[in-house]
C-alpha cells in the first residue's frame, strides 16, 4: 500500500491552534480529537494492518509559528513480513516554525519475526521552535526475534545538525543484541527534547537509561533500554 | 604515494596518539557485567565496529576526501560541516569530549611528524577536534588512500577494546587475537561501506546508534577510579 498523509497547523490568533490541513489515507489516517489548552491533538489511527513490507507510507506535518500541535496513534504498529524482498517504509517529515510546537507521541513499533522496516524522520526546527519526539521499538512479539528493522532520526535546529540517529537490529545489523548496542534488552527508545526556553543540564546515566544534552541546539536526548514495553516508556516519560 | 609501511605504522596501536588509554566502552560493559568472557566480548566487538566504527572510518574518510580540495575555504569549510554533523551522530558529552581529546593528541603527533599538512583548517573548537577528522587529514598527509584510511580507523575500533579484554577479563590473548581474526572480513567490509559513503552529502554519513555505548560513556566519565580513560 501506498499513502500520504498531511497536517498543516496555523495559531489561530486567539491563543489555539487551527488545523488547516488534515488529510490521510489508509492505512495512515488522521483523526483530529478534543483540543488540550490550546494544543491542537491529532490520532494516528491505523486503517490496516501492518506496515506489511512493501508499504511506503509517508507523514508531512508543518506547523506554523506560535502553533501547537501533539501527535498520538492509538495503538502500536507492528512491521510484518510482506512480499519477498520487499521493505516497509514509514516516512515523515516535519517542518516547525519559530515560537511553535510540535508534540510527536506515538505508540510503539513492534518489528516482528521477518519484517523489512525503515522508519525514517526528518525535523526541520526553526530558531525558537519546541519538540518532544519519541520512539520506542519492541523487538519482536513476545518471545520473538525480529526482522530487520531501522529506525532513523534525523533532526536540525536552526539549519544546525542537532541529532543524526539510526539505530539497527535484527539480522542486518551485527552485534545489535550484544553488550554494546541493547545488550540482550527487547525494548529501546529515545525521547528528544528541544525546548529553547529551558537551560541544558547535566548528562545523567543509571542502569539503562541517560540524560544527554545535545551539541547542535537546544536539546536533550533521554536513551534507554528496558526488559518491556511499560519500563521503557517510564524511562522515557519526562 | 604511500608505501604499505606507512599504513602498517598509522594502525599500529604504538602510534603515538595515546590509543591505549581507551578501552572503547569496554571498561563499563565489563562493570556492568554485560562482557563477562569471550562469548560476550566478541558480540561486543560486532556490535562496535557495526556502530562506532562504521561512523568513524565514514567521518575518516570524509576528512580525507576533503584534505585534497584545493581551496583553503572549501577544505576548512567542508571540515567545519563533518565536526558539526560528527557532534550530531555522538548524543553522549562523554564520547564528543573522549573524541576530541583523542583528536588532540593524534594532532599533537601529526603536527611534529607532518608539519606540511593542513590541519589549521580544521575548526577551532573547544577541546579540540574530533579523532576521525584528524586521522583523515593524518592520512591524506601520508599519502594512503580513503580506503586504507577507513581501514585504519575501523581496526583501531576494534583492536582498542579487545586488547582491553585482555587486561580487564584476563583472558588469553591467543584467543582474542582468534577473536580478532574472525572479524577481519567484517573489519574490511565496515572499511568499504565507510569509504563508499564519503562520496554522500555530510548529513547522509552514516550515523548507526548504539544506545548501550552512550549509557555506559555517561556512567563511566562519573568514576573517580578506573583502569582506562574511556
Amino acid at each position: 500500500m501506498r499513502a500520504l498523509a498531511r497536517l498543516v497547523a496555523r495559531a489561530d490568533g486567539r491563543g489555539g491552534t487551527a488545523l488547516v490541513e488534515l488529510h490521510g489515507e489508509t492505512p495512515l489516517l488522521l483523526r483530529q480529537t478534543p483540543t488540550d489548552c490550546g494544543v491542537a491533538t491529532v490520532h494516528l489511527v491505523g486503517g490496516a494492518a501492518g506496515p506489511l513490507a512493501g508499504d511506503d507510507l509517508r507523514l508531512e506535518i508543518e506547523v506554523g509559528p506560535g502553533a501547537a500541535v501533539r501527535v498520538h496513534s492509538v495503538a502500536a504498529s507492528i512491521a510484518l513480513p510482506g512480499r519477498a524482498g520487499a521493505v516497509s517504509r514509514m516516512a515523515v517529515r516535519a517542518v516547525v516554525h519559530a515560537g511553535a510546537t510540535l508534540h510527536w507521541l506515538p505508540e510503539q513499533l513492534v518489528a516482528a519475526a521477518g519484517c523489512a522496516h525503515l522508519a525514517e524522520s526528518r525535523i526541520a526546527l526553526a530558531a525558537g521552535a519546541s519538540l518532544r519526539w519519541r520512539d520506542e521499538l519492541i523487538c519482536g512479539r513476545y518471545g520473538e526475534v525480529p526482522g530487520g528493522a531501522v529506525v532513523h532520526t534525523q533532526v536540525d535546529y536552526a539549519g544546525r545538525p542537532l541529532l543524526r540517529q539510526s539505530l539497527a537490529v535484527g539480522p542486518n545489523a551485527p552485534g545489535w543484541a550484544g553488550p554494546a548496542v541493547l545488550g540482550g534488552a527487547p525494548a529501546t527508545g529515545s525521547l528528544l527534547v528541544v525546548d529553547p526556553s529551558r537551560p541544558a543540564e547535566p548528562p545523567t546515566a543509571e542502569g539503562s537509561v541517560a540524560r544527554l544534552p545535545l551539541a547542535g541546539g537546544p536539546g536533550t536526548l533521554w536513551t534507554a533500554t528496558a526488559p518491556d514495553a511499560h519500563t521503557l516508556r517510564a524511562h522515557l516519560t519526562v | 604515494m604511500a608505501t604499505p609501511s606507512l599504513l602498517l605504522l598509522l594502525a599500529d596501536g604504538r602510534f603515538p596518539a595515546g590509543a591505549h588509554a581507551h578501552s572503547g566502552g569496554l571498561e563499563a560493559a565489563v562493570a556492568a557485567g554485560r562482557v563477562t568472557d569471550l562469548t560476550s566480548l566478541e558480540a561486543f566487538l560486532a556490535g562496535r565496529l557495526a556502530t562506532a566504527g562504521l561512523v568513524g572510518a565514514a567521518f575518516a574518510a570524509a576528512a580525507h576526501r576533503a584534505a585534497v580540495l584545493a581551496e583553503f575555504a572549501a577544505r576548512s569549510g567542508a571540515l567545519t560541516r563533518l565536526d558539526a554533523e560528527l557532534d550530531a551522530r555522538t548524543a553522549a558529552p562523554a564520547l564528543r569530549a573522549v573524541s576530541r581529546r583523542q583528536g588532540r593528541a593524534l594532532l599533537r603527533a601529526g603536527r611534529s611528524i607532518w608539519p606540511d599538512a593542513p590541519f589549521a583548517d580544521l575548526p577551532a573548537t573547544p577541546g579540540g577536534p574530533h579523532q576521525p577528522l584528524v586521522l583523515g587529514l593524518l592520512c591524506a598527509a601520508a599519502g594512503l588512500s580513503r580506503v586504507e584510511t577507513a581501514m585504519i580507523a575501523a581496526y583501531g575500533t576494534l583492536t582498542g577494546a579487545a586488547s582491553a579484554g585482555v587486561r580487564l577479563l584476563g583472558l588469553d590473548p591467543y584467543q582474542v587475537q582468534a577473536l580478532l581474526v574472525g572479524l577481519a572480513d567484517a573489519c574490511d567490509g565496515t572499511a568499504a561501506d565507510a569509504a563508499r559513503a564519503a562520496d554522500d552529502p555530510p548529513e547522509r554519513l552514516p550515523a548507526a546508534a548504539a544506545p548501550l555505548a552512550d549509557i555506559h560513556a555517561e556512567i563511566h566519565a562519573t568514576w573517580e577510579v578506573r583502569l582506562f580513560a574511556s
